[in-house]
């Protein structure tokens, strides 16, 4: 479909960039320790540090995607949502308090502070910047993505904007600006998905009328020389794709009405189940004359799009490998979550372990709710007569702009700027990689605590560029997968290494080095040789794939444990220091 | 020294020995249950999660927002527990 760009929203979006970039030169007037640029002195307040969590962790793929999801397949979406929430449980019950006391800049000064080995940090940095770049450019291409129907401007603009703008927050105050940019997107990302899921239950279900309620099959026509021709004629905004997702008919009492009025929260969910609503699938051929997809309506029970399997078709198949892969997937996001690199070294910004304890209650209550309020939107969306069947992406500001303008383009910002809060911290967590673990610990080039920051804000720069240039190159790739790629190989790399060195005191330095390396390399091979990988990136017979499914967690995440230990085996046994001297150390 | 006896000692120096830490292991493990019994259900028996036990919504939703308020939940138990031992003086030696 065709969009307008909104002068309302680029006013929103720009109102926002320039706030908080800012903000940003205010919190960094002042000369900086490293202890500031890298961990905020350690002074945030738990409550600010929580909001950021929601801030760092829900990225656009979290807002977009899964309201997309839901809207297009139902239930589905909201299994993503349970996975990434569960994530967090590890992340307060294992991690948080440990991280903290061990750690000092970086999750490498956690993993390594029992044995001060060039190796551990060596291996951890590498990992590092592997998922954190693996995350990075499903952000940075979806910036542009995004940028061309909301705010009207080219894919290079949006990748460029986000580009500058994360740099300069992260230069001038390095983790105490990143965290007050995570801390305004968050709050502002719950509380408007909050006031639009009211709206939602207020509007209740509406019977669909206007174009939306016209279920004629549609065809979009890519032809070879790139003209959009929509049912055989060229597309323009009079002549464009008709807005699809529609109610059909409401539950048996509400007989002889087009609308239900307000309903309660739950309320809302029963009305649904007993609905008739109709979504639209798609499919794809291409001859001489282009690339043609048609879209077809479908009529489905609120039942059936109530309950797992509409997106993981592997669950209804009955085979074993399917559900393998759904087991695989559900393992690494509730392994994964604990195990990011960009999310860890937050934890060094708080001042106790009572505070990174309090800070994650705070994290898990606005993400928590966050995935709840998503799948009032998806399914809110689902039934608006206003999505775009040729992007799930759209669903939750196409959902605004069936309230209001205005709406779209307060959630069209916010979409965009979304981004903003994620990259930072990704750039954050690769620049304490290269600057902290590989420049000062490993190749232990001396280092002044101002030339630490320096150090600190190049590696800001450098990997602000590198995310610039890698959103540009694979902007025409399918990209929304490396999320999914970033969360194995973290769960598979780093999980395994933390949890032994926390609980399994044989662990020795050879031991976490192995379970990295082989943990980082046997899941990126997995996924290398996998069906999907192989149908989405080679454009190969998914056939022709070596491995029997497609997520690695469920085989490289105990793969990781059982090296470990091994290896831990068959070295010698670590020197234990003393725990007080260990704390001191690092405190 | 005993096998036993040699663990115990080195016990002691493992990072994650302490009271809140068990507290945070028992939680994490009822946690890791809920979440096994959803995702047996969503693997083996997706049908009876179409069933409406409660009248309104059905099984998937109830026990889907259950998981997402059950973590909340459980959080705050453990924050309230930690506090509890910590007011009572950390229990070393």
């Amino acid at each position: 479909m065709l969009y307008e760009s909104s002068a309302a929203a680029i006013a929103i979006f720009a109102a926002f960039v320039l706030g908080v970039v800012g903000l940003s030169f205010y919190l960094g007037r002042k000369g900086q320790s490293a202890k500031g640029y890298y961990a905020a002195h350690g002074e945030i307040h738990w409550f600010v540090n929580g909001i950021a969590f929601a801030g760092d962790y829900l990225s656009a793929a979290s807002f977009l995607g899964i309201c997309g999801m839901i809207a297009f397949n139902g239930y589905d979406g909201f299994l993503y949502s349970i996975g990434f929430l569960a994530g967090w449980i590890v992340a307060l019950f294992v991690i948080a308090e440990p991280i903290k006391a061990l750690g000092k800049f970086t999750f490498a000064d956690a993993l390594d502070s029992r044995f001060n080995s060039r190796g551990i940090k060596l291996a951890v940095a590498i990992s590092t910047l592997v998922v954190s770049i693996f995350y990075l450019i499903p952000q940075m291409v979806g910036a542009g993505d995004l940028i061309v129907p909301l705010l009207g401007l080219p894919h290079t603009v949006g990748v460029i904007l986000v580009g500058v703008a994360v740099t300069m927050i992260v230069v001038t105050a390095g983790m105490v600006s990143t965290t007050w940019v995570q801390f305004i997107k968050g709050s502002l990302l719950v509380f408007f998905c909050g006031i639009l899921a009211a709206m939602i239950l207020n509007r209740g279900l509406v019977v669909g009328a206007g174009p939306a309620a016209n279920l004629t099959p549609q065809v979009r026509t890519v032809t070879p020389a790139g003209t959009v021709l929509i049912d055989g004629k060229p597309q323009s905004k009079d002549h464009d794709l008709r807005p699809v997702g529609t109610l059909k008919e409401l539950p048996a009492r509400y007989a002889g009405k087009t609308a239900t009025g307000p309903l309660r929260p739950l309320e809302y969910l029963a009305a649904l189940e007993d609905s008739t609503i109709v979504t639209w699938s798609s499919k794809k051929h291409t001859d001489a004359e282009g690339t043609h997809t048609t879209y077809s309506p479908v009529e489905r029970r609120g039942a059936e799009l109530l309950k797992p399997g509409g997106y993981f078709k592997g669950l209804s198949t009955g085979k074993l490998a399917d559900r393998l892969d759904f087991a695989s997937l559900m393992l690494a996001l509730f392994c994964g979550t604990a195990s990011l690199p960009h999310i860890l070294i937050r934890y060094y910004t708080v001042k106790d372990a009572a505070a990174a304890r309090k800070s994650t209650v705070v994290g898990i209550a606005a993400i928590g709710a966050f995935y709840v309020l998503t799948l009032y939107l998806g399914l809110g969306a689902m039934t608006s007569a206003a999505l775009d069947p040729t992007s799930t992406n759209m669903a939750a500001p196409l959902l605004a702009k069936s309230f209001s303008t205005t709406l779209f383009a307060i959630i069209s910002a916010i979409a965009f700027t979304t981004v903003l809060g994620t990259v930072s911290g990704l750039i954050m967590a690769g620049s304490g990689a290269v600057a902290h673990d590989l420049v000062e610990n490993v190749f232990r080039i001396p280092m002044t605590d101002h030339e630490k920051v320096r150090c600190g804000k190049i590696a800001a720069v450098g990997l602000g560029i590198i995310a610039m240039v890698l959103g540009v190159l694979f902007r025409s790739f399918n990209v929304s997968f490396l999320v999914g790629w970033a969360f194995n190989i973290a769960a598979s790399a780093n999980l395994p290494a933390l949890v032994m060195l926390l609980f399994w005191p044989r662990t020795t330095k050879q031991g976490i080095i192995a379970a990295v390396t082989v943990g980082m390399l046997s899941s990126l091979a997995w996924i290398l040789m996998s069906a999907d990988t192989f149908e989405k990136v080679y454009g190969w017979s998914r056939e022709a794939s070596i491995v029997p499914f497609s997520q690695p967690g469920l085989v490289t995440i105990p793969l990781g444990f059982l090296v470990l230990v091994v290896v831990s085996l068959l070295t010698p046994k670590p020197v234990e220091p003393k725990t007080s001297d260990m704390v001191r150390s690092h405190g | 020294m005993s096998a036993h006896e040699s663990r115990s000692e080195s016990l002691k120096h493992a990072p994650a020995v302490s009271a809140s830490s068990r507290i945070g292991l028992t939680l994490f493990w009822i946690y890791v249950l809920l979440y096994a019994g959803f995702m047996v259900l969503v693997l083996f028996q997706p049908d009876l999660l179409s069933l409406r036990p409660f009248g309104g919504v059905n099984l998937a939703i109830a026990y889907g927002m259950g998981l997402i308020a059950g973590a909340f939940l459980l959080a705050i138990v453990y924050m309230a527990a930690c506090r509890a031992v910590e007011d009572r003086g950390p229990p070393r030696g």
